[in-house]
């Protein structure tokens, strides 16, 4: 009997690992590869230093006028100015601490989300999507507890972007489900209009919905009802988007086993038991990346409603470009709202792959 | 190490090895994989690779066909050494076949066009004679009339034997099988082991990682056990099986032998 | 108890309600009549709005004057012109701000796609910086970007900026040479013409070729070589029967040349940008969709990398990306509709918007507008059905 001495662990050699195997391995491994390293490095050196120069090294930061800016870079000056306007829109600014205030509310209410012993996750995500809302309404609005009363069209800014995407949100993710599991009713009438429904919305552009809510709306209802311009923009934004969330679900429902409905309808439970204890949560779960991505396509879709004069931040942005004395500062100003926006928009889908790889609970694919 | 000896048991095998590994070595990043193989294969050897998973057996067979990198060392197909030379690498290629744990048929081609696309691309050979060809090598694996399906048609079983016909129609001198009955459901792992237990008897030069004892004890003309990217023991299957010698070998087998 | 071994079979006994297709039925009738109740209430109401605002019904109007100008029409149009004329000239635009851009963005998708899943690092993190900034932009502001912070506030047409004194650029937009064939010219397309069919001809002959003797011909490279070079051949020999027509500047801007208006540079550059950042998400997915053991079979087969990707890789993913592909192009045609944040005449801005204002037929004209793109999607889903099922892989 013998016992085998192991052969010892050597180091590779030091072409492939280390600092010059990776370059080699990854910017320099054949002449062809190393030719589009330097055409891709000498175009970063054409764009990124002026880009730095331009927007952080020479920019101007403080000031109240456009006198400020005379050093040739950025002027942030324009944004910092109005930056109030950008995040407000028209309300009064001696009430913006009620939008504050729902602010800091609404990120208290979604501190426990991210605690992992907490446990009613499920109660505190429906009362901030449903009831919070309530809340937020009456204190943007007033006109109740002695709060002064705003119209909604001095709402604007930031704030109408997040208020038009979150009930956008909070309206499409519903009626998403209910539209899809109509698109696979067994009922043909029921299954008729959903088809029709969903294809419909999907159909059109938006800004043709926008259009019609804003001049068809009025013409539906009886003489002399009034219909606030911000709800009929909600309503079309809700419905455009809930047909694109009902096929995100639908995607999902089809990609449950059948086995799991046979085995729902063997323990006894009726269809909307079935479907919301059983089904739908694996289904749910199964489309999350598909969810989020509907939302970051409602959000980016929210700026459309400047096309019918509501005051989101793009539009009070575009507002501010026009202003005679800030002429010229249109790449700054949109450049800002393009930060906002790409902030909010890459954090939701990287929350989504965080979700995504949590919730992974082992699902065959 | 233990003896790298070769046991030829084919005394007709002409001299010169057809494949040839002198201390190879291979690293993924700072692991060593691969740890001065030294290996000889003659022609028609039925040779059966064995060990732990991790153990490098898979990488080793992968280098001989160039699907790995060897970072050190010597290997040498059928008087070809394997460089970063195209040349070489496609000339090694059209020698050696390879069948694979799951299979990889091209599911958008028929069976039939599985098994010409090669000899019609790389041998150039008219659609007439590579089909001709294919069809022989079908028969041989005993699935002719599945020829005009997709591979998503087939059962586990057919597309392993339908890829070992897609490999026999490049005509190899070797054949280096990769697990190729890990995959496969318990019924249907016979069906593709006659099938290489009928290569092995036409002569085939065979490398076959595998964990199919019997496999081994009827046809392989010599058993390598590898641990921890090493060699650590080869013999003849008889001497293998009943008179391991090293400590690794005995546990080894004692822990897939016991059901 | 007997009872207990009587099964229910006859209905009778049952109440009507507890029965599954009674209840489904009875839901199915209450949900129509639900919704034609509610019809029925927007139409009276609808109606009753109209004759209140003394709108006439109908589609009537659309053969009145339109009595304005619009910035840009790919047919003849002037103030005199009918409103069913604007919806012609609003289309033409949509149509031909979509095919510029999907051709664009097309082709700049696919090179950052694969860009995406080049081995060099370098490469790779450059075109994920391109996909994750665009597509998390949203695209009206980037329209917004190119026209009011880009485009507009380039230099007078005084002080273009200019490319060989025949291309320029100004803030009335780029103006580029036109080419005006002279006669002759007609023996350069019959040059083309004869190239293609004899390039397809070759095509095909190389392919029985193939089939016969297993030789292999450069049909596609040769094919390339006959399309460019033998319109380029006769146009040189029959003496250049093609001039140029170079913009000139006069007075306040420049006459002649092909005039490519800056609302319609920025909406194409915004949208081929942005669509072409899903694209590459396409792209990536459907290479990536093919398994890494396909190469690595084709290449155990002999296969050079080339082939390998020719004969393998690209079938299985173009199953992947075609799909995925043609639904951007559908957003790219239904996202052109937002030319109307700068003025572009596309059918949205100049017959929902203009046409609309004047007329206040917003049913009809809304209609009319939602009815193309409703076609649209309808032609192209209908082709993606018929597509899948040709290309969906055979299983069991």
């Amino acid at each position: 009997m013998t016992t085998h001495t192991p052969h010892p662990d050597l180091p590779p050699p030091s072409t492939s690992v280390g600092v010059i195997g990776w370059l080699r391995a990854n910017l320099f491994s054949s002449w062809a590869n190393s030719l589009l390293t330097l055409a891709a490095a000498y175009l970063l050196y054409l764009t990124i230093p002026p880009l730095i120069d331009w927007s952080l090294i020479k920019a101007d930061w403080v000031g109240e006028t456009r006198d400020a800016c005379d050093s040739g870079g950025a002027c942030w000056v324009f944004v910092s100015v109005r930056l109030n306007q950008f995040m407000y829109g028209l309300y009064p600014e001696s009430e913006y601490w009620r939008i504050n205030l729902a602010a800091v509310l609404l990120v208290l209410l979604m501190i426990p989300l991210f605690i992992k012993r907490f446990r009613a996750k499920l109660w505190l995500g429906l009362f901030i999507l449903f009831g919070y809302p309530v809340i937020a309404f009456y204190l943007f609005s007033g006109g109740v507890f002695g709060l002064e009363y705003v119209e909604t069209s001095r709402w604007g800014g930031l704030t109408l972007t997040l208020v038009l995407s979150s009930v956008g949100m909070a309206a499409s993710l519903p009626l998403g489900i209910l539209l899809a599991l109509g698109r696979r009713s067994t009922m043909p009438i029921v299954k008729a209009l959903s088809v029709v429904f969903i294809e419909f919305w999907r159909g059109v552009p938006l800004i043709t919905v926008l259009f019609m809510s804003s001049v068809m709306l009025p013409l539906f209802l009886p003489e002399g009802t009034h219909f606030d311009k911000l709800l009929r923009a909600m309503i079309g934004i809700a419905l455009f988007q809930s047909a694109y969330m009902a096929e995100v679900v639908r995607g999902g429902l089809q990609a449950i086993p059948k086995g799991q409905y046979e085995a729902a309808q063997a323990l006894g439970l009726s269809y909307w038991k079935s479907m919301s204890l059983i089904i739908l949560p694996q289904a749910l779960k199964l489309v999350i990346p598909g969810i989020v991505n509907t939302f970051i396509a409602l959000f980016k879709d929210t700026t459309l409603v400047l096309i019918i004069g509501l005051f989101d931040m793009l539009a009070m942005i575009q507002a501010a470009l026009a202003d005679p004395n800030w002429l010229g500062y249109a790449i700054e100003g949109l450049l800002f709202a393009a930060f906002v926006y790409w902030i909010f928009c890459f954090g939701m889908s990287r929350y989504s792959l965080a979700l995504e790889r949590k919730l992974n609970t082992g699902h065959a694919r | 190490m233990t003896d790298s000896s070769n046991s030829r048991s084919d005394p007709a095998a002409p001299a010169g090895p057809m494949v040839e590994m002198r201390h190879v070595h291979k690293w993924y990043g700072q692991f060593h994989v691969l740890k001065d193989i030294n290996l000889n294969v003659d022609k028609g050897e039925r040779i059966v690779i064995c060990g732990p998973s991790g153990s490098g057996k898979s990488t080793m067979i992968r280098c001989i066909n160039r699907l790995e990198e060897h970072q050190d060392g010597q290997i040498i197909v059928d008087g070809t050494e394997l460089t970063d030379d195209v040349k070489h690498i496609d000339q090694i290629r059209r020698e050696v076949g390879m069948v694979f744990q799951h299979f990889n048929l091209f599911p958008h081609l028929t069976v039939l066009e599985n098994c010409c696309l090669a000899p019609i691309w790389v041998r150039k050979e008219p659609r007439r004679n590579a089909e001709q060809a294919a069809m022989k090598y079908l028969e041989k694996v005993k699935i002719p009339e599945q020829a005009k399906k997709y591979p998503g048609q087939l059962s586990g079983g057919q597309q392993q034997r339908v890829a070992i016909a897609r490999s026999l129609c490049m005509n190899p001198s070797i054949m280096l099988f990769d697990e190729p009955t890990s995959a496969l459901d318990p019924e249907m792992i016979k069906e593709v082991l006659d099938t290489m237990i009928e290569l092995a008897e036409s002569g085939m030069t065979m490398l076959c990682v595998t964990h199919e004892m019997g496999f081994a004890k009827t046809v392989a003309n010599r058993v390598i056990f590898m641990d921890g990217g090493e060699i650590i023991e080869q013999n003849e299957p008889e001497e293998f099986f009943n008179n391991p010698q090293s400590d690794r070998t005995k546990l080894f087998l004692s822990q897939i032998l016991a059901h | 108890m007997a009872a207990e071994h009587t099964p229910q079979s006859s209905t009778s006994k049952v109440p009507l309600w507890r029965l599954p297709a009674f209840r489904a039925i009875l839901f199915q009738v209450l949900l129509v009549l639900g919704i034609l109740a509610f019809g029925n209430f927007l139409l009276s109401n609808t109606l009753q709005n109209m004759e209140q605002r003394g709108i006439t019904t109908g589609f009537g109007f659309l053969d009145n004057a339109a009595g304005f100008g619009i910035l840009q029409s790919l047919i003849p149009f002037d103030e005199t012109d009918s409103y069913g004329r604007t919806f012609i000239v609003g289309l033409l635009n949509t149509l031909l701000v979509a095919a510029l851009g999907i051709l664009f963005a097309t082709f700049l998708g696919f090179f950052i796609g694969v860009a995406r899943l080049s081995k060099n690092w370098l490469v790779a993190r450059l075109a994920t910086v391109y996909i994750e900034t665009f597509r998390n932009i949203p695209l009206l502001l980037q329209i917004m970007f190119w026209y009011f912070a880009v485009l507009r506030p380039l230099p007078r047409p005084r002080q273009s900026l200019s490319v060989g004194d025949s291309i320029f650029l100004n803030n009335r937009g780029l103006f580029i040479p036109r080419p005006v064939a002279e006669d002759g010219f007609g023996l350069v397309l019959a040059a083309l013409l004869l190239a293609v069919i004899g390039s397809i001809l070759l095509v095909r002959w190389a392919h029985r070729r193939q089939e016969a003797t297993g030789q292999q011909f450069p049909g596609g490279l040769v094919s390339l070589a006959a399309i460019i070079g033998l319109p380029l051949a006769t146009y040189w020999l029959s003496g250049s029967p093609l001039h140029w027509d170079y913009p000139v500047l006069g007075g306040f801007n420049f006459s002649g040349g092909l005039e490519v208006i800056p609302e319609l540079a920025a909406l194409v550059l915004a949208l081929s940008i942005y669509t072409a950042a899903f694209i590459a998400e396409a792209v990536r997915s459907g290479i990536q969709a093919v398994s890494h053991g396909q190469t690595e079979a084709a290449y155990a087969l002999g296969l050079r990398p080339r082939l390998t990707l020719k004969l393998v890789i690209i079938p299985q993913a173009m199953r992947v990306i075609i799909p995925q592909l043609t639904s951007q192009y559908l957003n790219l045609t239904k996202n052109s509709s937002l030319a109307t944040a700068i003025g572009y005449p596309d059918l949205v801005n100049v017959f929902a918007g203009t046409t609309l204002n004047q007329t206040g037929q917003a049913v009809e004209v809304i209609a009319m507008t939602m009815g193309v793109y409703l076609f649209i999607s309808l032609v192209i889903s209908t082709f993606m059905n018929w597509y899948n099922k040709r290309k969906q892989l055979i299983e069991r």
